[in-house]
């Protein structure tokens, strides 16, 4: 396989919370990597450290009250993002790693036209003229489907739908054309339709761009039709990977299966889920206390004793490559568990 | 006064007019500006502003007279209001009205200089401490709260009592450079607010620097509380070159500052009580005429009144 283009190992973003609620373990201990031209879903629901992990690539994680524990270790095109110097690692934000944010209404400045906007990454790394910059920002404004870029380019954000500012967003992101594109919840904001549209367009920016994409989502629809591998993420840990057609094949962690089985599907009669939707009882603990053992045990119907106390390690699972499909379940060690409880 | 000097007047009341009948017009085609016009006294504020710079402006066209020159200092010293005198003459025989208006030239231009001085200074010293944070912010608002908590007059006179003649320029300077306390702790506290914002982080995802993203993308945003304390701050700045030219250490004599000309008139405020009078007029509709804007514009850039 190919070097990858990011390398994260054992990151582990803390927060320190006010009035002695304690450390809020947001991110704790996740390793992922990211490889040329490929898709990487993220994947977990609110509050399971997805958009903490992303930050913490750019270390755009507010410090205080946040801070990446040493020992963690990031690792974009053979240099350490955790040690860059402030300008170092500005060189490479919105150049080489370029940053999508979940609320395109709140994303843009209110104050700028967007042409302004989409050219601030053209001017701060390129250092293009104003004018030249101005005829990029078009260029990129035609790229993402705006019509009239002409026109638009001297328009203000409030001017916009939240597709359209979506599309802005997009424009601004790839403007030096990044070789990867960080998309934290990139429809989450949008209606369906619009929602298809943008994930096309990202699809086609990033055949015609070659980049990597990773996208963070909850909505395991959108990994589905857009991602190449999957990250299952719990409670600040990465409890599953996969290439996506394995993860949604076989999935191995009961989380993980919980999640799959929680999908309204068309699929399937309603009869033979008994007329109801699936979904996985309890809640996700707070991050400043996070369950012994296994942190999804209590919420696991197949926990036995040792959930309890041990926490597995990531187990590489049986009859795939080593590092391709890993689980962070002791079901793994003892199959015949579940067989036991189906 | 000659028919051009009347002429002359009758020119700037127009122009006023016009001006401030322009800004109604510009203000009624958007929300924001309708929130103003809606202050019953915004307009009025607008349209005296609008009066007295123009004054300010026009002031050799308007005066007929040199402010400085005594026209004869035995017949007509105090001499009442006429068609000679618009607002009579002084103890020194200098005719009020062109005092008045060349005074307006000063008041004004002291007030908005130093305004400038202390919003600058006051934007961006709250930017970097609201942006920061933490042991630079606290450095910075220890800082102000020293400078909110020493008694401006007293600085200033301070200063006057060392340097003996302080030349006007420094005494501008002096007055902005002690009045940037209460601006910088409103655009600190929009800052605060502002930098959680989720622009603030698109920009600094973009590789944007701390520069970059104060002056292009927060501070811009913080624009609405600047401009009304820049509104609020004129009329403070003139009251306060007022009461030290009336105290003897403000506009050295003989230039014409209203504060001066009070100063040069209040042993005769019985006996020539225009002398005093009219700049104290001028000081009061000028500085309530900023306070009515000021408010009109704290209502009109509010962000939170929109769409009412």
């Amino acid at each position: 396989m190919t070097e990858p283009l990011l390398h994260v190992r054992d990151l582990k973003t803390y927060f320190v919370t006010e009035h002695g609620g304690g450390t809020a373990r947001a991110v704790d201990g996740v390793s992922f990597d990211v490889y040329p031209g490929e898709t990487l879903g993220l994947v977990g629901e609110s509050g399971c450290g997805k958009t903490v992990t992303s930050l913490s690539i750019l270390r755009l994680i507010p410090e205080p009250p946040g801070h990446i524990r040493p020992g963690s270790f990031i690792e974009f095109e053979g240099r350490n993002l955790l040690t860059l110097a402030p300008k170092e690692l500005r060189a490479i934000r919105g150049n080489r790693i370029a940053m999508i944010f979940q609320e395109p209404m709140t994303s843009l400045n209110p104050v700028f036209t967007v042409g302004d906007q989409i050219a601030e990454a053209a001017i701060v790394h390129q250092r293009l003229s104003r004018r030249a910059a101005r005829a990029r920002a078009v260029e990129m404004l035609t790229l993402v489907g705006i019509p009239d870029p002409q026109e638009r380019v001297d328009h203000y954000p409030h001017q916009m739908s939240g597709g359209m500012r979506q599309r802005v967003m997009i424009a601004m992101a790839l403007i030096c054309r990044p070789q990867l594109l960080i998309a934290d919840e990139p429809t989450t904001a949008l209606d369906v339709t619009i929602q298809a549209q943008i994930l096309e367009l990202l699809d086609r920016l990033q055949r015609e761009l070659g980049m990597a994409v990773m996208l963070i989502t909850h909505d395991l629809g959108v990994v589905a039709g857009s991602a190449d591998r999957v990250v299952v993420m719990y409670a600040g840990q990465v409890v599953e990977q996969a290439p996506t057609r394995e993860l949604f094949a076989r999935p191995l962690h009961p989380y993980t299966e919980g999640l799959l089985a929680s999908v309204p599907r068309l699929d399937t009669r309603v009869s033979q889920v008994r007329g109801r939707l699936h979904s996985i009882p309890g809640q996700v603990p707070a991050a400043t206390a996070w369950p012994a053992g296994c942190r999804f045990h209590p919420r696991c119907p197949y926990a036995w004793d040792r959930c309890a106390t041990e926490e597995p390690p990531p187990l590489d699972t049986p009859g795939s490559e080593p590092g391709t499909h890993t689980v962070r379940c002791w079901l793994l060690t003892e199959p015949q568990r579940r067989e036991r409880r189906a | 006064m000659t028919v051009w000097t009347w002429l002359a007047l009758a020119g700037a009341v127009a122009l006023a007019l016009v001006a401030a009948a322009e800004a109604r017009r510009y203000a009624a085609a958007r929300a924001a500006g309708r929130r103003f016009l809606r202050h019953p006294t915004a307009s009025l504020g607008v349209f005296i502003l609008a009066f007295f710079v123009t004054l300010a402006l026009a002031a050799p066209l308007v005066a007929p007279y040199d402010p400085t020159w005594q026209l004869d200092p035995v017949h007509l010293q105090n001499q009442p209001p006429s068609l000679r005198f618009l607002l009579g003459t002084d103890v020194y025989s200098r005719d009020v009205w062109s005092r008045l208006v060349y005074g307006a030239r000063l008041s004004l231009g002291i007030g908005t200089i130093a305004m400038l001085v202390a919003v600058t200074v006051g934007a961006g010293v709250g930017a970097v401490a609201g942006y920061f944070s933490h042991w630079l912010d606290a450095v910075l608002m220890r800082g102000v709260d020293v400078g909110l908590a020493v008694p401006r007059i007293f600085v200033l006179l301070m200063a006057v009592a060392l340097w003996e003649r302080l030349p006007l320029g420094a005494l501008v300077l002096l007055i902005g450079f002690t009045g940037w306390f209460v601006t910088s702790r409103l655009v600190r506290a929009e800052v605060l607010s502002l930098r959680e914002r989720e622009f603030v982080a698109a920009a600094r995802a973009v590789g944007a620097g701390p520069t970059r993203v104060i002056f292009r993308h927060v501070l811009p945003n913080a624009a609405a509380p600047i401009i009304v304390s820049a509104a609020l701050g004129i009329g403070n700045v003139i009251l306060l070159e007022a009461g030290l030219s009336f105290l003897g250490i403000g506009v050295p004599s003989p230039l014409p500052s209203w504060g001066s000309m009070i100063h040069d008139g209040w042993q005769w405020i019985v006996a020539a009580p225009w002398t005093s009078g009219f700049p104290g007029l001028a000081i009061a509709f000028v500085v309530m005429a900023l306070n009515a804007v000021g408010d009109g514009l704290r209502d009109a850039l509010d962000p939170r009144k929109e769409g009412t």
